[in-house]
C-alpha cells in the first residue's frame, strides 16, 4: 500500500513540477493576436472539471450499493452528468479561453520544418490566455481519472467473485413447508401426476432466487435417482429449483408424454434457450446450453400429509458462473 | 387368442372394397364399425390399447401403437376427433390440427362409442361469457404462455411444436386443458378451476383479434421482428440525417 502511495505522490509531483518548455520562437512575429487572460472562465473551467469528477465518483458510490431503488436510473444520471460537465468544460475552453484566429491560407503540410514550427507557434500562442495551466491540467487529469474509474468499475459485475455467499443462501431447510402462489400448503395426496406445480418456501419472498421450485409427481417406478436421494421423493413427488442453471430463467415448460411408447419422455424445459432436463433422472441435462442439472430439493411429508423440505438443495441455485460447481450450498439443517 | 379371433371377425365383417383405409370412407355410420376401421389397429379391441409392437397386428396388417381409451371418455374422444388429431397416419408423429376425416355425424357416433368403453368424463360446456379477460390473461400467462406464447401464437418445446390456438374452439380448449394432448401437461380442476378456465377461454377469444395499437402486428411474436423493424427504420432515418447535414455543409 505504501509503495502505491509513494508512486502516486511521485506521479503527482512529476506532473506539477514538470519543467516548462522554453519559450522558443519568442522573437518571431505573432500569428495569433494576444488575448487577455480570462480568470473567471478559468475558474469556471476548473469547477466544471471537478463537477465531472464528482459525478463520476457519484456513479461509483451508487454502483457500490446493492439494494438501491431506481439504481439504474441513478447510474445513468451520474454518468450523463459527468459527460455533460465535460462537454460544458470543452465549450468554455473553445469559446472563452482559446484565442482564435481565422487563417486565410491553408495549413501547410506538417512535414516541412518551418511549417511545423509555425503550427507549434500557433498552438503555443492559442494557449496564451491560460494563466494557471498546471492547476487546470491537474483538474482535467482528475476528471479524466474519475470518469475512467467510473467506466471500469462495472467490470466487477461480471461475476460475484468477491462475495458469493448470498447466492448459496436459500430459504429451504429441514421442515420448511411448500406453499403455492396463494400461500396454501401442498398436500401430498392432492399433487397429481402428469402436471406440474410451482411451489415456494413458506415465509420467503417469491422473488428470492432460491425460493421457487417445480413439483412433479411420477410413478415411483419411473424414477431413476442416485441411491443417496432415494428417500427424497415421498410418493414419487420430486422437486427441483425452478431457476435454470444456464441463464437463470424460470423453468416454465413441463413436457409430459401422453403415450410414452411413441413419444419423447418427460422433461422440464426452460423457454429461454430450451435447456431440457429429465426430472425422472435427477434433472440431468438432455438438451440445450445448461451445464449442470437443476438442484434437487429433498422432500418429506409431515403428520398432516403436507409436503415439507427435508433439507437444502443438492447444489447451488441459479445461473452458473466461474467456480460455481466447486462449492456446495450451506446446509443449515 | 380371443383377441385374434375378434380381429379376424371384425376384419371379415368390414366392407371388402374400402376396408379400413383412412380417407376411403366406410359406408356404415355406426360408431363401432368406424372404430374398427380407423382406430382399432392402434387402440386395440374395445379401446384396450396396443402397448408393444410385438402384439398382434391390426386390421389389414397395420402395425400400430396406441394408448388404451377406456377412461378418456367423450371429452377425450371429442377433442382428438374434432381437431383432426386422430386418426393419425403415423403413430410416431405429432398430431396436428387439421380438418377432420369424419363428418359431424360420424364424430358423434365415434364419441358415443368411445364413451361407452369406460367411465370417462363428458364433453365440457365452457362459459367464456362468464369469464374475466384480465384474470384469464393472468392464468394463461402462468400456465400456458410458456409454450403457447402470450397471445397464443404457438411456439416450440424440445422435440415438439406447441400449436397456435387461434383455430381452437372454446370446447376444444376446455378439453385440451383437461386431456393434456401429446406432450402437454394435464391440468386438473385443483390447478385450473372451471371458472378460471372460462376466463382463460374468454382471454383467448380476445387474443384471436387483439388490438394492435401500433397498427402493425408483426406476427405478434415479440421483440425480434419489432427490433428488426425499429433498426431498419432508425438506420434509414440516420442515413437521411447524414445526407441533410452533408448537403447543408456543402452550401
Amino acid at each position: 500500500m505504501s509503495v502505491l502511495r509513494r508512486w502516486a505522490i511521485a506521479l503527482f509531483v512529476l506532473l506539477l513540477g514538470r519543467k516548462q518548455r522554453a519559450p522558443r520562437l519568442a522573437d518571431r512575429e505573432r500569428i495569433v493576436p494576444e488575448g487577455a487572460p480570462d480568470q473567471p472562465a478559468e475558474w469556471l473551467l476548473l469547477a466544471l472539471l471537478l463537477a465531472a469528477a464528482g459525478a463520476s465518483v457519484g456513479f461509483i458510490v451508487v454502483y457500490s450499493f446493492n439494494h438501491l431503488g431506481h439504481q439504474t436510473q441513478y447510474l445513468g444520471l451520474a454518468l450523463g452528468l459527468a459527460f455533460a460537465f465535460v462537454a460544458a468544460a470543452f465549450l468554455v475552453v473553445a469559446k472563452r479561453l482559446i484565442v482564435s484566429e481565422e487563417l486565410e491560407h491553408e495549413y501547410p503540410l506538417p512535414s516541412h520544418p518551418s511549417a511545423r514550427e509555425e503550427i507549434e507557434q500557433l498552438v503555443d500562442e492559442s494557449g496564451d490566455r491560460f494563466t494557471r495551466k498546471r492547476l487546470l491540467l491537474a483538474g482535467a487529469g482528475t476528471a479524466a481519472g474519475a470518469i475512467g474509474a467510473a467506466l471500469v468499475v462495472p467490470v466487477l459485475s461480471l461475476g460475484p467473485f468477491l462475495d458469493t455467499d448470498p447466492f448459496y443462501d436459500t430459504p429451504w431447510r429441514r421442515g420448511v413447508r411448500l406453499v403455492d402462489e396463494a400461500g396454501r400448503p401442498f398436500l401430498l395426496d392432492e399433487v397429481e401426476p402428469e402436471t406440474f406445480y410451482t411451489a415456494y418456501a413458506e415465509g420467503a419472498g417469491k422473488e428470492q432466487i432460491g425460493s421457487p421450485i417445480v413439483v412433479v409427481r411420477f410413478d415411483p417406478a419411473e424414477l431413476d435417482l442416485p441411491a443417496a436421494r432415494s428417500d427424497w421423493t415421498p410418493g414419487g413427488v420430486v422437486a427441483y429449483s425452478k431457476i435454470c442453471t444456464h441463464a437463470g430463467c424460470a423453468i416454465a415448460i413441463f413436457r409430459k408424454p401422453t403415450f410414452p411408447a411413441v413419444e419423447p419422455g418427460p422433461a422440464l424445459i426452460c423457454p429461454c434457450h430450451y435447456s431440457t432436463f429429465d426430472p425422472t433422472r435427477a434433472a440431468k441435462v438432455t438438451f440445450g446450453p445448461a451445464g449442470r442439472p437443476l438442484p434437487q430439493l429433498p422432500l418429506a411429508v409431515d403428520g398432516k400429509g403436507q409436503l415439507r423440505a427435508a433439507g437444502n438443495f443438492s447444489g447451488p441455485v441459479g445461473p452458473s458462473w466461474w467456480g460455481v460447481r466447486t462449492r456446495k450450498p450451506r446446509n443449515p439443517s | 387368442m380371443t383377441r385374434l379371433l375378434v380381429l379376424v371377425v371384425l376384419a371379415l365383417g368390414l366392407p371388402t372394397s374400402a376396408a379400413g383405409q383412412p380417407g376411403l370412407g366406410v359406408k356404415s355410420k355406426s360408431g363401432k364399425s368406424l372404430y374398427s376401421a380407423y382406430c382399432l389397429s392402434c387402440h386395440g379391441v374395445d379401446g384396450s390399447g396396443v402397448t408393444s409392437s410385438s402384439e398382434p397386428r391390426g386390421v389389414l396388417d397395420v402395425r400400430g401403437l396406441g394408448p388404451p381409451l377406456n377412461d378418456v371418455g367423450a371429452l377425450g374422444a371429442d377433442f382428438y376427433l374434432t381437431t383432426g388429431y386422430m386418426p393419425l397416419e403415423n403413430p410416431h408423429e405429432q398430431p396436428r390440427h387439421t380438418k377432420s376425416t369424419f363428418d359431424k355425424q360420424e364424430i358423434a357416433a365415434l364419441v358415443k362409442y368411445v364413451a361407452s368403453l369406460g367411465h370417462g368424463p363428458a364433453i365440457p360446456t365452457p362459459h367464456p361469457e362468464r369469464g374475466d379477460v384480465a384474470a384469464g390473461l393472468a392464468q394463461f400467462t402462468e400456465h400456458c404462455a410458456g409454450c403457447h406464447q402470450v397471445v397464443a401464437e404457438g411456439g416450440y418445446v424440445t422435440n415438439a411444436v406447441a400449436p397456435p390456438l387461434h383455430n381452437a374452439t372454446p370446447v376444444q380448449i376446455a378439453e385440451a386443458v383437461r386431456v393434456g394432448p401429446f406432450l402437454m401437461p394435464r391440468f386438473p380442476k385443483s390447478q385450473i378451476s372451471d371458472g378460471q378456465l372460462d376466463s382463460i377461454i374468454a382471454y383467448l377469444q380476445l387474443a384471436k383479434h387483439p388490438d394492435d395499437r401500433g397498427g402493425w402486428s408483426l406476427g405478434r411474436i415479440g421483440p425480434v421482428p419489432e427490433g428488426l423493424v425499429t433498426w431498419l427504420i432508425a438506420a434509414a432515418a440516420l442515413v437521411g440525417c447524414c445526407l441533410v447535414i452533408g448537403k447543408r455543409f456543402q452550401q
